[in-house]
């Protein structure tokens, strides 16, 4: 065969060659191709809605035909702002309480040996089986109880939605921190140990340092998930002044779906923007995260 | 280290002789005088609120705290104190609490003690008093809350609606012979209450109650400037449990399903809640007006679980074979606008969603259907359709990541050594391919069904359920999962409120969460990791 290949004249063979990448390779861009249109065009359809200064549901579906920052601009006429400071305000706390708990129990789980680590470890998998929503009854009827002792931690708190998210904090992220605590040798303790540094030093000084990635990422996904969190928020807070995006958007989708399009999108874009950069700037990372099991799915 | 460096080290270990240690130590102590504080001022209103529940509860946690803290020992629980104390409160408490409810018939009627519901009795049957002396009333405030100041006998009294009357001192009477100048309170002037029709609609629906007991009734005013008094002809018998209406006669029993019934069959407004036992999962199985639905959104539950898996697997893993290939040029490009709806938040997707399939101005019925009126979240299987469609958007990038991630991590000799014993593509994935990526993905995907079990935000953002089927209760509807109809029967959001059957439906949603996770469990290795 390879004789009279060889015999045949080079054009002929340029394009038997392009042929084969073609049927090897180069069909694979054409898919490529539709593929990205079908991840990417409902967010440029909101780009373009939020730049479409008619602000309603008709007539955004001509793409790009206007620019104008109007929908942007009416944003400050409404709550939007507050909500948008409310989401990062509990979203921001959460994920830092996140952190530190989770950090805190894979570090006791991960240095020390103590009777009930194991009955420990297994009871927080299994506890992070049953997500708080599914009791989110007995979540409002808990905060309606402590309401009437508390007030600042009843219904239509933030603060009372802070400690709901970190209620499941624990068991969310110490897996996942545990592996990666488990994966600093021991012997780094041990050598700062015989130096004399405390236990407090240690995770302080040595070990949290080595942990940054996966530290970022825990709090990545924390603050993810109270950012899309609906049902805790939705039932929590009652007032508008303490809505979060989620609660608050979707009021404005669910009521007047036609006229407040154009102020959705544009909210929706900004909103995003932090989010997807967040998501894509820490991919590395969150994938690495995905095969543990510990992101929405 | 230096030698220096590792010197000071050593010194940190005896307290207080390096400043490393004595900051931390002064830091735990601040931490330590909040959390005491606070669980102090706790313990205190709760136990003003006589909330004896909260009470005890805070006393144990704080009781725990300080133990930990400041005892040398219990090393491992000074790092878990604070994640397992809001993992008992928030999430382990919250269990077992549904666990309670759900054997109650709390819910709209029935959601306080019996005492309460007396309480309430009294004040929904008060009526004027016929020879009731009108009492000088001035409306006042105090923290952005209405009151009353009245003059009994002499003396200033005042009162909101939550606070019964108490004597103020040193308050001043005015020439018209109602209160002028109450201390701590302000007082509004009566032009402001009769120009501002939103006040005065307030103050007219305002109770201010006479004292601490319900009986004595409560003060209200027609006008702003006399008050009378208000009062119940119910007389509560606590031995016997019954009120009695004087005016009617009607004896009203406390029965053992928490209400106030009379003999003629009349039972009041508002009961209390008590244990019925499984008589919540009974109705939920056999009661005509549940049952039929709740099956039907059992079933979807799991289609829409199993069938979102599905599809999003196979485009991921289709997308994953196809891109997993060294010769393709700007693949870490390609792959970032792959995931771009993943990266997305979800609940802005499905809200996108939701206008970009509206049947009238939706953008996929002008660009994709030539303008056709195509109902997609009005019909049910249109909707479900629609449900499945965004979710695949939405969830296929995360099986292209792991199984990118996984078909990269398989071993190219044995692929090598099938194409060397002549199996063809298809062959060398069927055979090969295939069975390796599912032994690293099952768990994941059994997570992932467990996830879209209850994924609300999906549903509740798309369709909230609808369109409704006909008949059901609470507005159950036919894209409704599980938790969404859950949501719509409890009633949190609005409408009657069923907490009762709410939690029982949830501990029906943990069973099947504990099947699979007990599943999910003999899969992954998890459990050898721990030892």
């Amino acid at each position: 065969m390879s004789s009279t290949t060889t015999t045949r004249p080079a054009a002929n063979r340029t394009s038997a060659r392009r042929a084969r990448w073609w049927a090897e390779v180069g069909w694979r861009y054409p898919v490529a191709v539709v593929i990205i249109a079908f991840a990417v065009f409902p967010l440029l359809y909101v780009l373009s809605a939020a730049l479409n200064p008619r602000g309603s549901l008709a007539g955004s579906s001509a793409l790009f035909s206007t620019f104008s920052m109007d929908n942007f601009a009416a944003l400050g006429g409404t709550a939007y702002w507050t909500w948008f400071g409310n989401t990062l305000l509990i979203g921001g706390i959460s994920a830092v309480g996140a952190v530190l708990m989770g950090a805190c129990g894979a570090y006791a789980f991960s240095r020390f040996r103590f009777r009930g680590r194991r009955f420990g470890l297994t009871s927080l998998l299994i506890i992070q089986m049953f997500p708080q929503t599914i009791a989110f009854v007995a979540v409002f009827l808990m905060l309606l109880a402590i309401g009437e002792v508390v007030p600042e931690l009843g219904i239509n708190s933030k603060l009372a939605l802070i400690c709901v998210y970190l209620g499941g904090a624990l068991g969310a992220n110490t897996f996942l921190m545990y592996g990666f605590f488990n994966s600093v040798p021991i012997e780094i303790d041990e050598s700062a140990k015989i130096d004399g540094a405390t236990h407090a030093q240690i995770f302080w000084r040595l070990i949290m340092p080595l942990v940054t990635p996966v530290l970022a990422v825990v709090a990545l996904l924390a603050f993810i998930s109270s950012f899309g969190d609906f049902i805790l928020a939705r039932l929590v807070l009652t007032s508008e002044e303490n809505w979060t995006l989620a609660v608050g958007m979707y009021q404005w989708v669910s009521n007047q779906l036609t006229s407040r399009w154009g102020l959705f999108a544009a909210g929706t874009v900004i909103a995003a923007i932090p989010v997807l950069a967040l998501f894509l700037g820490l991919q590395r990372y969150i994938v690495g995260g995905l095969t543990s099991g510990s992101v929405k799915g | 280290m230096t030698i220096t460096e590792r010197a000071e080290a050593r010194r940190g270990s005896r307290p207080g002789t390096t400043r490393g240690f004595s900051w931390g130590f002064v830091v735990k102590l601040l931490l330590m005088a909040i959390v005491n504080a606070f669980g102090l001022t706790v313990i205190l209103s709760a136990y003003r609120a006589e909330s004896w529940l909260v009470l005890g509860i805070m006393v144990a946690l704080l009781v725990a705290v300080d133990v930990v803290y400041f005892t040398k020992r219990a090393l491992p629980l000074k790092y878990l104190a604070p994640g397992l104390a809001f993992l008992f409160v928030f999430q382990l408490f919250t269990l077992g609490y549904t666990g309670y409810v759900a054997f109650t018939n709390y819910g709209s009627g029935h959601s306080g003690s019996m005492q309460q519901a007396v309480d309430a009795a009294f004040i929904q049957d008060e009526q004027r008093v016929p020879d009731s002396p009108a009492y000088p009333l001035t409306v006042v405030e105090r923290s952005g809350e209405l009151g009353f100041a009245v003059v009994v006998d002499g003396e200033v009294r005042a009162g909101t609606a939550l606070e019964p009357l108490a004597e103020v001192a040193d308050a001043e009477v005015g020439s018209s012979g109602a209160p002028a100048e109450v201390p701590g309170w302000t007082v509004l002037e009566r032009a402001q209450v009769l120009t501002d029709p939103a006040l005065q609609e307030q103050v007219v629906a305002l109770r201010v109650p006479f004292s601490e007991d319900p009986e004595d009734g409560s003060i209200r005013t027609r006008e702003g400037s006399t008050g009378v008094l208000y009062s119940s002809s119910l007389q509560w018998d606590e031995e016997a449990r019954t009120l009695t209406d004087t005016e009617t006669g009607l004896v009203y029993t406390a029965d053992d399903r928490g209400s106030f019934v009379a003999d003629d069959g009349s039972r009041l407004a508002t009961g209390w809640y008590v244990g019925v036992g499984f008589e919540n999962f009974v109705r939920a199985f056999t009661d005509a007006k549940f049952a039929a639905p709740l099956l039907q959104v059992t079933l979807w539950t799991f289609a829409f679980s199993i069938l979102t898996v599905l599809t999003s697997f196979g485009l991921g893993l289709l997308f994953a074979l196809i891109f997993n290939d060294p010769r393709i040029r700007a693949r870490k490009v390609l792959r970032t606008l792959f995931i771009l709806p993943y990266a997305f938040p979800a609940f802005m997707s499905a809200l996108l969603w939701r206008g970009m399939l509206n049947s009238e101005f939706g953008v996929v019925n002008d660009l994709f259907f030539f303008g056709a009126d195509i109902n997609w979240l009005g019909d049910p299987l249109l909707a479900k359709l629609a449900i499945l469609w965004v979710n695949l958007w939405l969830s296929y990038p995360y099986w292209f990541l792991v199984c990118t991630g996984a078909l990269q991590s398989l071993s190219g000799e044995t692929l090598e050594a099938a194409k060397v014993d002549g199996a063809g593509p298809f062959r060398r994935f069927r055979s090969i391919i295939l069975p390796l990526l599912l032994v690293s993905t099952a768990p994941l995907a059994i997570a992932s069904f467990a996830f879209n079990f209850n994924n609300f935000t999906i549903i509740y953002m798309l369709t909230e359920g609808g369109p409704s089927i006909p008949g059901a209760p609470n507005g159950i509807g036919s894209t409704d999962i599980l938790i969404s109809a859950i949501y719509a029967i409890s009633g949190v959001a609005g409408g009657t409120a069923d907490y009762g059957l709410a939690s029982a439906l949830s501990i029906i949603v943990f069973v099947v969460i504990g099947v699979i996770s007990a599943i999910a469990f003999r899969q992954t290795r998890k459990l050898e990791e721990i030892q």
